[in-house]
């Protein structure tokens, strides 16, 4: 990767050097495909719109980007612009984890889809 | 007003933090308008939730070798991006 210049944010990235672009193909997981659903949800409802995600996943910095996958850094942004429009509050995000957590390991059991 | 399409340009060299669409590499950099896209609202209040009036978008085209300081391919291959009023300085008009 090339040096960033003085003032260039660590998200701008055009003209770095990154090799070869992969050509393959992938699929996505289902809660992936749920992710995203959930950001066109959350702007249709007018919560925040696609700059507030981009804005939430700049700010969450360089380690991030290396750390999570495109999918987990999207979750956060919506996360945190959901919190931020007042949709719930962190405690109710909180209580909402736990329950959902009882309801088993599998993802199947947490849809509680599985019997 | 709208610039003119065939006007030469120069997009504007600041750095401030926070969230901006104008990419890095072709700030400070001149290049001729397109055309004007219409107007939008600005994402840099979008991103925070803010209210925002309506600014007129352009279709930059830049030279690559106006771009990049270093060896490149095809230097007359030109590169377009689209950028906000408030990010362009009006330079000369060459129409």
């Amino acid at each position: 990767m090339n040096e960033r210049k003085p003032g260039q944010s660590w998200h701008d990235m055009g003209g770095s050097s990154f090799g070869e672009v992969p050509k393959e193909d992938h699929d996505f997981a289902i809660w992936e495909k749920r992710v995203d659903a959930l950001l066109v949800l959350s702007s249709a409802k007018g919560h925040f719109t696609v700059d507030g995600l981009r804005r939430a996943l700049e700010d969450m910095g360089e380690s991030a980007f290396e750390n999570m996958t495109y999918y987990e850094r999207w979750i956060s942004a919506i996360n945190q612009n959901l919190i931020e429009a007042g949709v719930y509050t962190i405690q109710e995000l909180g209580d909402k984890m736990v329950e959902v957590k009882q309801r088993g390991q599998t993802y199947g059991s947490a849809q509680g889809s599985e019997v | 007003m709208t610039i003119a399409a065939g006007t030469s340009i120069k997009i504007k060299k600041t750095s401030q933090p926070g969230h901006i669409r104008t990419p890095y590499y072709i700030r400070g950099k001149t290049g001729v308008i397109e055309r004007s896209l219409g107007e939008f609202k600005n994402p840099e209040q979008l991103a925070y939730s803010l209210p925002s009036s309506l600014y007129e978008l352009y279709r930059v085209r830049f030279k690559m070798s106006e771009l990049w300081d270093r060896d490149i391919e095809n230097p007359n291959d030109t590169v377009e991006a689209e950028v906000f009023a408030h990010w362009i300085e009006e330079y000369n008009n060459a129409t």
